[in-house]
């Protein structure tokens, strides 16, 4: 009980550092932002009355002292009021966020779910049978993390959809088709997610692969190996039993810390293939000096970041008794 | 960005390794330059990363002006353009040479500058203890758990200068977090080694027990991580410059990616203006990694290849 105390302890600080972080970026800006979001606002339509003020609140230059700007800020995140989007306008910042994350996280947590189970699968074997052929694609996996991650995703982009016509060019779903529950929708959606998909696994695969090999190598040498194998267990018992199944505890871990980078790389990749994401939706802002959208989108993707290490820590808990007992 | 995976999951499997690192230069200086020369990626590594400096350093006074307009637009490569030109009739292999030192020079940078930190808050804070060393922890594990890309994203859209400086500063901003927890458990176990104990008790000063005798045993562990670290820094900045975020008048691979992206070069089929600068990118980043593998090798044997263990496995 106490561990998992300690931990939403430390989540709940985290949060807070995040909170008030995302209040004195606007504070970097030469000028006032609110003044550069009206003109814009203004430009492509009449804003709402009243939004002046709001964002104001929002962006934390609102009047008063640093304490008083700090109490209205947080104020209006307690009220989810994000401001109004200039990029979608008149859209609510809350429902842009709304409607693209679903594209990120399906697409993004699946690829990464994929990666993580076959790398550590394949470090597993790798760390096994030293000198075999599995271990022969370390050398070729050091490439693959040392690629930029757009860049493959330029590549296969252009083998795979210009050269040859395999997978669409990008998108997340066809021209003529509009969002809904039918079937040719979600037929189209996951034809168009393949590609991105693809390109999320072969990049990132290549570190649990070489994570779990390190791993597997080192604990194949501890004495609990060593007498399972005087046992006379089968080599299979002994490698999943015993040694994966402690192997694999510093990959879970990274894992955790990984999720923070599955938002991050989807940046690059809904770059690439115009994805209707959140990090799409993230430099569109940016490029349309549409503060409100991208802080709002900043705070989302951190609390969700923040939400997932939770799970993975508690499980982790639950997991290996270890960390519950020495911490 | 799949780098930050295989370098923290690494920093575990190498922080076994971390011994203190005999001192003469002589006899066992050579039969360590020996091992190095031994590992063949290291040989690989050291010459693929001297070429690439090399090229950064005399490079750009060898070819001409990157930015000028030479030739016909989006030519393939022939005798007269190595690499082809840009959509704007730009020779690309100019842009490619001259590219090289700003890439290198962020990488570098913002690594040393991390690796900096890093030792500072790391070794600092797990040597003084206390409750400054609790603050300085969860500092480091805030820094970690906050998602740094879309924070550079952020910061880089209020921040706008036509430098490498910021981004930069941010890449070692948001990236030294990790390795300060990797040196701050190692800084915890050595700390109350018996050879730490005795020059304690002899009196010593405590500078001089932080930096002649902890540093030097986690020397190794700074060097894997530095190197790891000017890996990221280039693959952040090439991807920053991708997305078009950051400084865009300083020519570097990254950039040329973007311009390349937004000219359609993809959809032209203009393959000789997209792929050398990625291809360089990861030429730098494995030479490091290479350079690194190597000295993991040298330092933990259980990670060398054996063909014996099969044979044994198989028993």
């Amino acid at each position: 009980m106490r561990y998992v105390a300690r931990k939403l302890g430390f989540y709940l600080v985290a949060a807070w550092a995040a909170i008030t972080l995302n209040f004195f970026l606007p504070r970097l800006i030469p000028g006032n932002p609110v003044e550069i979001l009206m003109s814009r606002l203004d430009e492509s339509g009449s804003p709402p009355p009243g939004e002046a003020h709001r964002l104001a609140l929002l962006l934390g230059v609102g009047t008063g002292g640093l304490l008083s700007q700090y109490w209205h800020y947080l104020d209006a995140l307690a009220h989810f009021n994000l401001g109004v989007s200039v990029t979608d306008f008149p859209v609510p910042v809350s429902q842009v966020i709304a409607s693209a994350l679903p594209w990120t996280l399906i697409l993004v947590g699946t690829a990464t779910v994929i990666s993580f189970v076959v790398g550590i699968t394949l470090g597993a074997i790798a760390g096994w049978k030293r000198g075999s052929w599995v271990d022969s694609l370390i050398p070729t996996t050091t490439f693959l993390t040392a690629i930029p991650y757009f860049w493959l995703a330029l590549l296969l982009l252009y083998l795979l959809a210009f050269v040859f016509h395999v997978f669409p060019l990008n998108g997340g779903y066809g021209a003529s088709e509009t969002p809904g529950w039918t079937w040719s929708f979600i037929g189209s959606a996951i034809d168009h997610s393949i590609l991105p998909a693809l390109t999320i696994v072969i990049a990132s695969i290549g570190g649990w692969l070489l994570g779990m090999r390190n791993m597997t190598v080192t604990t194949l040498s501890d004495d609990y190996v060593v007498a399972a194998e005087a046992k006379g267990l089968s080599p299979r018992r002994i490698l999943i039993g015993y040694a994966a199944r402690n192997a694999v505890m510093p990959s879970i871990t990274g894992f955790a810390i990984s999720l923070g980078f599955v938002v991050s790389g989807s940046v690059a990749m809904e770059y690439v293939f115009s994805y209707p994401g959140i990090g799409y939706e993230l430099l569109q802002a940016v490029n349309n000096e549409d503060y409100a959208l991208a802080q709002g989108i900043f705070l989302v993707i951190t609390l969700a970041v923040l939400a997932a290490n939770l799970i993975v820590d508690l499980l982790y808990g639950f997991v290996d008794p270890r960390t519950r007992q020495s911490r | 960005m799949s780098a930050i995976g295989a370098s923290t999951l690494l920093d575990a499997g190498s922080a076994g390794s971390v011994r203190p690192s005999g001192g003469g230069v002589g006899h066992r200086g050579v039969v360590a330059a020996r091992r190095l020369l031994r590992s063949s990626r290291m040989v690989v590594g050291v010459v693929l990363l001297v070429f690439f400096v090399l090229v950064a350093l005399v490079g750009p006074h060898l070819v001409g002006n990157p930015n000028a307009f030479v030739g016909p637009s989006m030519a393939g490569p022939s005798a007269r353009f190595w690499l082809g030109t840009t959509m704007p009739g730009q020779n690309i292999f100019y842009q490619l040479v001259d590219s090289t030192s700003g890439t290198l020079e962020v990488g570098f940078v913002a690594g040393a500058l991390a690796t900096l930190v890093s030792v500072v808050i790391g070794i600092g804070g797990g040597f003084v203890g206390g409750y400054i060393d609790e603050i300085l922890a969860l500092f480091s594990n805030v820094i970690l758990i906050i998602p740094g890309l879309p924070l550079i994203i952020v910061v880089a859209s209020y921040v706008r200068s036509a430098s490498l400086l910021p981004t930069i500063l941010i890449i070692a901003f948001t990236s030294w977090a990790g390795y300060a927890r990797v040196l701050r458990g190692q800084t915890l176990s050595i700390r109350n080694r018996d050879y730490v104990l005795a020059a304690r008790v002899a009196g010593e000063k405590t500078w001089r027990i932080i930096f002649v005798e902890i540093l030097p045993s986690e020397l190794a562990v700074i060097v894997s991580n530095f190197i790891f670290m000017v890996i990221f820094a280039i693959l952040t900045q090439s991807t920053l410059a991708f997305l078009g975020i950051g400084d865009l008048s300083t020519l570097t691979w990254g950039n040329m990616l973007n311009v390349a992206n937004n000219d359609e070069a993809l959809t032209s089929g203009a393959w000789w203006w997209f792929v050398p600068p990625g291809l360089c990118i990861a030429l730098v980043g494995t030479a490091l990694a290479l350079i690194n593998f190597g000295l993991d090798e040298m330092l933990n044997p259980r990670l060398r290849v054996y063909k014996v263990s099969k044979a044994r496995r198989k028993g």
